[in-house]
C-alpha cells in the first residue's frame, strides 16, 4: 500500500523536518528534501555539513531526532527494514571485506539480500565490472577507483531502487570518474534513482536536481539553473596586474560579498547587482578588464555559504 | 649540518604523545592498574594450597565411642569437615562422583569391638583423588591423626593396644597402630598431577582462545568500517551473533579433540566415561564463552578493548575456577566468584567424565550453570548489539 503511494507522486524520497542531533551539535537540521523517482540529486555541502548524516537516517542507519517521510513509499523511522531491501548504500569508505576476494564479497552480499538465482547475478555483476577473470583477487588489493566499482557492484547486486551514494568518487581519478558518472546516468537511464553526495562542483552539473546543505541546513534545492536564478547573484570577471591588491581594495567596497581567485582570474560577486556596480565603477577605467558573466554554480554555493555564517571547513 | 643522534626535543615529544594517548585510553589505563590489584588479590588472599575443611560423608556403621573420637579428631585437624551422614557406601560413592563430597569415611560394623579385641579394624577412607594437591595434605594428616587419635581412649587396662611396648611384651615388629587406615584414592590412584591439569587444560584452552576470538570479532567489523555497510543491510542482530559464532564452535571442537587427543596418547590419561556426553558438554561450554566474547565486542571500542577484556575475563577464570589451585582451598567468597565462571563447571565436568566416569545425571548440575552463563551472556549481547550506528 505505502509503496503504491510513493510510486504515485513518483516520489522516492519525501522526507520532511529531518533533525539529527549528536549531543549539542545538530548534525542535520530540519531538512526536506524531495526527490523524483529515476532522478539524480547531487547532495553537496562542504565536509562536515551532514550529507553523510542525512544519507544515514534515509536508509535507517541512523535515527532522526525529528522528522518524517518516506523513502521509496516506506515511513523511513518505522520502515527501515523494507527500505534497507530496496536501497544500495555505498558508504564514503570502502567497507566491503578486504580479506574477501571480489567474487566472495559480491557472493556475500547477494545471500545477504537473497537475490534470487545467486550464482548468476554474481556471475553477471563479475562481467558488468570486468573484473570476471580478477574474481579471485581479494578485495584489498585493489586500487582506489576499482574499489570504487566493485562498492558499486555490491550496491547494485540486489537491483536496488534507489542508491544513496556517500561522495563515491573522492579520491578517484578523472577518468575513473568520467566513467563512473557514465554509469550513474545509464542506471539513471533505467528508472533508477540516485541520490550521490559530492563536493565536486563539476559533478554538481551532472545531476538533474542539486541540493545543497551546509552547517546540516539545506540552503538550496532544484534544477542547475533554478539554483542559479533563485539565488540572483551578479558576477564579475576580472583580468589584469596585481589582482591581490585589486582584491584587497575591492573586499572594502559594500556590495562585494565575496571574491574568488580563479588562475589568473577574480570572480566578483554580490547579490545586489547595482550596488555591485557602483563599488566596482571606479576601478573599471583602470588597467584591468572587466566582463559582466553568468554565476557559476561554485560562486552561488560559496556566496550562500557564507550568506549562512559558515565558510567550508 | 649532520643531524644529532638524539633530540630531546623530538624525544620529549614522543613522551608527551605517549601520555595523552594513554589518557585518551581509559580501558587500558584501568586494566594496567586493575591486573597488577586483581592479581594481588587472587594470589594474596583466594589462593591456597593448603586446602582445609574439606567436605566429608560420613558411614558410620559401629556407635562405639572410639569411632567418634576418630572422628572429632579428623574434623579438629581441620582438614575434614563432615557435611553428610550416608547409610551406604552406594550412596556415599554417589556423592563422592558428583563431586558433593571430597571424602567418604567409612567406620565399619564392629569397629569398636575389633578395636578392643585388639584386632585392628579397618578405617576406611575413599577420596576423591582427581586432583591430587586438594586431598595430598588432608591424606597425609589423616595418616599421622590415626595413631595418635585414640591415645586418650585406649588407656588403663586398654593401654596396650596403644602402645604394644608399653603392655610388657618384647615386639617381634615396629608397634603398630591400633587401627589399620585404608585409603582408597580413587579416580586417580597413583595421585598423577597430568591426569588432572590435562583434562582441565581443555577448558582452559577453549575459554582462552574462544572468547578472544569472538571478542575482537565485532569490534573488527567496526573498525575496518564494514560495520556501516553490515548495518546497511536487512540483517538482524541474532544472525550476525549466531553468524560469527558457529564457525569458531567448530575451531573449538577441534583444539578440543587434540588435547584429548594428547591427553589419550602423550599422557595416557584414563577415559572412563562417555565421550559424546563430553562433545555435548565442550559444545554447551564452548557457545558460552563465544557469547561471552561476542558481548565483550559489542562493548569495546576497539579490537585493542576487546583483547584486554578477554584477559580480564580469563584471569580470573584461571586462577578461581580450581584449575591452578583446589577449588576449596579457596575462600567462600572466591568460591561464589568461581561458581560464575563457566570454566569451573567445565572442569567438574571433563575432570568427572574423563576419570570418574561421571553420566549425564552427574554432570548436568554443572551443565546447565554453563548453559544459563551463555543465555545470560548472548542476551546481554544481543541488547547491547546496535542496529543503527548511533
Amino acid at each position: 500500500m505505502a509503496e503504491r503511494s510513493g510510486a504515485a507522486d513518483g516520489l522516492a524520497i519525501d522526507v520532511r523536518g529531518m533533525t539529527k542531533r549528536f549531543g549539542p551539535i545538530t548534525a542535520v537540521d530540519r531538512i526536506d528534501l524531495q526527490v523524483r523517482a529515476g532522478e539524480i540529486c547531487g547532495f553537496l555541502g562542504p565536509n562536515g555539513s551532514g550529507k553523510t548524516t542525512f544519507i544515514r537516517m534515509l536508509c535507517g542507519l541512523l535515527r532522526p531526532d525529528a522528522g518524517r517521510g518516506t523513502c521509496l513509499g516506506h515511513d523511513v523511522i518505522t520502515e527501515s527494514g523494507a527500505i534497507k531491501r530496496q536501497v544500495g548504500y555505498m558508504t564514503q569508505r570502502f567497507s566491503f571485506y578486504e580479506d574477501l576476494s571480489i567474487a566472495e564479497n559480491l557472493d556475500f552480499v547477494a545471500r545477504m539480500y537473497a537475490v534470487p538465482d545467486r550464482r548468476r547475478a554474481v556471475r553477471e555483476s563479475l562481467e558488468q565490472l570486468g573484473l570476471a577473470h580478477r574474481q579471485r583477487q581479494l578485495a584489498g588489493q585493489l586500487s582506489g577507483g576499482w574499489k570504487q566499482r566493485l562498492a558499486l557492484a555490491a550496491c547494485m547486486i540486489h537491483a536496488p531502487r534507489l542508491l544513496l551514494l556517500d561522495e563515491p568518487t573522492a579520491g578517484v581519478d578523472p577518468n575513473a570518474r568520467r566513467e563512473f558518472w557514465e554509469e550513474i546516468h545509464r542506471l539513471a537511464g533505467r528508472g533508477l534513482t540516485v541520490l550521490i553526495a559530492t563536493h565536486y562542483m563539476d559533478e554538481a552539473e551532472r545531476c538533474h536536481r542539486l541540493a545543497y546543505i551546509a552547517s546540516g541546513r539545506l540552503l538550496t534545492h532544484g534544477t542547475v539553473p533554478e539554483v542559479i536564478a533563485k539565488a540572483r547573484l551578479t558576477t564579475w570577471l576580472v583580468s589584469g596586474p596585481d589582482l591581490v591588491g585589486l582584491a584587497g581594495q575591492l573586499r572594502v567596497r559594500p556590495g562585494v560579498q565575496q571574491i574568488v581567485a580563479f588562475g589568473s582570474r577574480l570572480r566578483v560577486s554580490g547579490d545586489d547587482a547595482e550596488q555591485l556596480e557602483q563599488a566596482i565603477a571606479p576601478f573599471r577605467a583602470g588597467r584591468h578588464d572587466w566582463q559582466r558573466v553568468e554565476p557559476g554554480i561554485e560562486d552561488i554555493f560559496i556566496h550562500l555559504t557564507e550568506a549562512a555564517g559558515s565558510g567550508p571547513s | 649540518m649532520t643531524r644529532p643522534p638524539f633530540s630531546p626535543a623530538r624525544f620529549w615529544a614522543m613522551v608527551v604523545k605517549e601520555f595523552i594517548q594513554m589518557r585518551r585510553d581509559r580501558l587500558t589505563l584501568g586494566m594496567m592498574l586493575g591486573v597488577p590489584m586483581m592479581q594481588l588479590i587472587l594470589f594474596g588472599f583466594a589462593i591456597n594450597a593448603d586446602p582445609k575443611h574439606l567436605p566429608a560423608a560420613v558411614l558410620l556403621a559401629d556407635h562405639g565411642p572410639q569411632g567418634r573420637t576418630l572422628l572429632y579428631a579428623m574434623r579438629n585437624s581441620g582438614y575434614f569437615a563432615f557435611v553428610r551422614d550416608v547409610r551406604s557406601e552406594g550412596e556415599g560413592r554417589e556423592l563422592l562422583a558428583r563431586g558433593d563430597v571430597q571424602f567418604l569415611v567409612n567406620i565399619p560394623e564392629n569397629f569398636t569391638r575389633d578395636l578392643l579385641r585388639g584386632d585392628r579394624p579397618a578405617l576406611l577412607v575413599e577420596a576423591d583423588a582427581t586432583d591430587p594437591a586438594a586431598t595430598g595434605n588432608a591424606i597425609g594428616a589423616l595418616r599421622v591423626l590415626a595413631g595418635g587419635a585414640l591415645q586418650h581412649d585406649l588407656r588403663g587396662p586398654l593401654a596396650f593396644l596403644a602402645d604394644a611396648e608399653e603392655a610388657g611384651g618384647v615386639p617381634a615388629e615396629p608397634p603398630k597402630d591400633p587401627i589399620d587406615l585404608r585409603v582408597h584414592a580413587r579416580y586417580n590412584p597413583e595421585g598423577i598431577t597430568p591426569y588432572n591439569i590435562v583434562p582441565g587444560l581443555m577448558g582452559v584452552v577453549l575459554t582462552a582462545t574462544m572468547v578472544m576470538i569472538t571478542g575482537i570479532a565485532i569490534t573488527r567489523e567496526r573498525e575496518r568500517g564494514t560495520m556501516e555497510n553490515l548495518l546497511s543491510m536487512p540483517t538482524r542482530p541474532l544472525e550476525v551473533m549466531v553468524g560469527k559464532i558457529i564457525p569458531y564452535i567448530l575451531v573449538g571442537y577441534v583444539q578440543a579433540g587434540l588435547i584429548l587427543l594428547a591427553a589419550w596418547l602423550l599422557f595416557g590419561v584414563p577415559v572412563a566415561g562417555n565421550l559424546l556426553l563430553l562433545a555435548g558438554a565442550a559444545l554447551i561450554f564452548i557457545a558460552a564463552n563465544l557469547a561471552m566474547g561476542i558481548t565483550f565486542s559489542t562493548v569495546a571500542k576497539n579490537q585493542m578493548q576487546a583483547m584486554q577484556m578477554s584477559f580480564f575475563f580469563f584471569l580470573p577464570s584461571l586462577m578461581l575456577s580450581g584449575f591452578m589451585f583446589p577449588f576449596r582451598g579457596m575462600p567462600a567468597w572466591a568460591q561464589a566468584i568461581g561458581e560464575l565462571f563457566p570454566l569451573t563447571h567445565f572442569l567438574r565436568i571433563v575432570r568427572g567424565i574423563l576419570l570418574k566416569g561421571n553420566g549425564l545425571d552427574d554432570v548436568l548440575l554443572q551443565l546447565w550453570q554453563i548453559a544459563l552463563f551463555a543465555a545470560v551472556a548472548l542476551t546481554v549481547g544481543l541488547m547491547r548489539y546496535r542496529q543503527t550506528l548511533d
